[in-house]
């Protein structure tokens, strides 16, 4: 796998910040993750030689975080926190909202590659509960309804 | 983008940039920015520790640890480089105060993190925030940016001859990497397992480096203790509890917010008045005073003084200052549930306490709130908590156990009603659990 430019830009940068070239791993997969959406085997080979470890050795370490994946997803990730702080403003009761619109459970996808649907843990967004993520955008104050819009206007947005 | 709540009765320090434009870097040195750091450069390292200690400022992350004798930890010759790590992996469920520092006040994180290092002699600070913290990232790496166009940061910043250097750091996802251990394994580009202290990471940290760790908001408290003196701080609150906290309230309450009251106001206020009681003029059943890891209080047992003394005294801990509130509509059984799922799941499974206590406590819950359960299910999950507590490297073991072992000490009534194949009584038409 070849970087982009913006991916060879920040890894430059980003190999200066410490004394261990290791250290740029976490958030280099997030980025490379961000821009092909997965953590590809070529992504692994890639950075693995960069950063001076073994394949495995970074496999290891993206087993560990919860947002990273080896393999693709829908475009548009609805993330719904279920936590308690979500809980108990009716946060499970949105999760099941989503789940029978969408057609699809935790951590699937639509077959159209258009939707994927996961329940999270706490995003930090516990005083606007309930409240869901939309690939990296905070949606809070969450109800039916707006799941439903958002819903509605990612279908129209991506038939045109 | 969260949005700004207040009451009469707060007290803001750390929250009085909030909503006025401070992110623009012209804007914060109009509001008084960066003149504590000069200050700080002007000043013995000694007497930056010594006014940070007479603060009474205390970790704001959840451990409530003395922040000047943190700080006063830190070896002054060291062969190997010291760093000053800001701990942004804001995870503890019920907490979501650091993330609107970084969004009002960033600026504010970096003068704390730069008088941080000064003050114990590092040259080198790092941010870390947690990786759904994307917007916010780009907030800090753009006001770090400004900052060293202008100088602030850098070489020989403000002629003193110190140089200094900040870096944004992203997580990925890992409620654990919050403890302080595990963050630094994170930011050296591995999984986020805790690491076993002694040596603590004032003398062995980041890269075998004496490293300074501290919580977003106690960084941030750093730049107005310094420019008001460390006795105004402490007398905003009470003894041993210096200064305001950001109380992040979510639940069951008519008024949710981020609101910073002083240390030691009274928690049931904090409930009926700052947060406008309990939705809907329903009846408290419980409120857990300091994110999920803490034990849960009973109505009976709130009327006491918010802060680390009074919290401990009234049943529990003051945590990270994130109010859970629980109507009485809510099962317990359910509440429960869903807190084990989280700790299991966010358990990294090198200790087996926590990895084996946490899967049990969930698997028990789930059939246990299924109708499924027996009588000696309630003794067991009892039994794996007493277990896990104080067996685990971090304290993810015991973030998971304390609040269980509350939840059967206070409710056990409840956890009995759901026995001999009962429906719970919370739910409208029985189903299984959702899990």
């Amino acid at each position: 796998m070849k970087f982009s430019d913006q991916l060879e830009q920040r890894f430059a940068s980003m190999v200066t910040h410490y004394p261990t070239r290791r250290s740029v791993l976490v958030p280099m997969l997030l980025y490379i993750q961000d821009e092909i959406g997965a953590i590809t085997d070529e992504a692994i080979h890639e950075i693995a030689q960069r950063v001076e470890l073994s394949e495995l050795e970074v496999r290891n370490v993206i087993s560990y975080y919860s947002m990273m994946r080896t393999h693709p997803i829908g475009k548009y990730n609805f993330q719904i926190c279920t936590n308690v702080s979500c809980l108990l403003r009716g946060g499970d009761d949105l999760f099941e909202h989503c789940r029978k619109k969408l057609g699809v459970g935790h951590k699937e996808s639509t077959p159209d590659g258009l939707f994927h649907l996961e329940e999270v843990e706490c995003i930090g967004a516990c005083s606007w509960a309930p409240a869901m993520m939309l690939n990296y955008e905070f949606v809070e104050n969450l109800t039916p309804a707006k799941i439903d819009e958002l819903i509605e206007g990612i279908k129209k947005k991506e038939q045109q | 983008m969260a949005y700004l709540v207040s009451h009469p009765d707060e007290v803001k320090v750390v929250s009085k940039r909030f909503g006025l434009g401070a992110t623009n870097l012209d804007r914060y040195l109009e509001l008084d920015g960066y003149k504590a750091l000069q200050k700080a450069l002007g000043m013995q390292p000694d007497a930056i520790i010594a006014e940070v200690k007479a603060s009474n400022l205390r970790g704001r992350g959840g451990a409530g640890f003395p922040t000047g004798m943190k700080w006063s930890f830190v070896p002054k010759q060291s062969a190997k480089p010291k760093y000053v790590l800001c701990n942004g992996d804001e995870s503890e469920p019920g907490t979501c105060k650091d993330r609107l520092i970084f969004e009002h006040d960033p600026h504010s994180i970096i003068e704390g993190v730069m008088i941080a290092a000064v003050a114990v002699g590092a040259k080198t600070g790092y941010i870390y925030l947690r990786g759904e913290y994307r917007y916010l990232i780009h907030i800090m790496e753009k006001a770090v940016a400004d900052a060293y166009a202008r100088g602030f940061i850098g070489k020989n910043i403000f002629g003193s001859g110190v140089d200094l250097d900040i870096y944004i750091h992203s997580g990925a996802g890992a409620y654990e990497v919050g403890e302080e251990s595990a963050l630094m394994e994170s930011l050296e580009g591995k999984r986020g397992v805790p690491r076993i202290r002694p040596p603590f990471p004032a003398v062995v940290g980041l890269w075998g480096g004496p490293t300074v760790i501290n919580n977003v908001e106690t960084l941030a408290s750093v730049p107005h203790i310094i420019l008001n003196g460390g006795q105004w701080f402490a007398d905003l609150g009470t003894p041993r509890n210096g200064g305001t906290h950001l109380v992040s309230i979510s639940g069951n309450v008519e008024r949710p917010g981020v609101y910073e009251l002083a240390l030691g106001y009274n928690f049931k206020k904090v409930i009926y008045e700052v947060a406008g009681g309990i939705q809907g003029g329903r009846k408290l059943k419980g409120v857990v005073p300091g994110g999920s890891s803490v034990p849960i209080l009973l109505p009976e047992e709130i009327d006491a003084p918010f802060d680390y003394e009074g919290m401990v005294k009234a049943g529990s801990m003051m945590g990270s200052s994130a109010v859970i509130v629980l109507d009485d509509q809510m099962c317990i059984v359910k509440f429960a549930l869903r807190v084990m799922k989280f700790y299991q799941h966010e358990s990294c499974g090198w200790c087996i306490p926590c990895r084996e206590g946490t899967d049990w406590l969930k698997k028990t819950l789930i059939r246990f709130h299924s109708g499924g359960g027996v009588m000696k299910d309630i003794d067991n999950m009892k039994y794996l908590a007493d277990n896990m507590l104080g067996r685990t490297f971090c304290p993810l073991g015991d973030a998971a156990a304390m609040p269980m072992q509350s939840y059967i000490e206070k409710f056990r009534p409840e956890f009995e009603a759901h026995l001999d194949g009962k429906p719970c009584p919370f739910e409208k038409v029985a189903e299984a659990a959702v899990v």
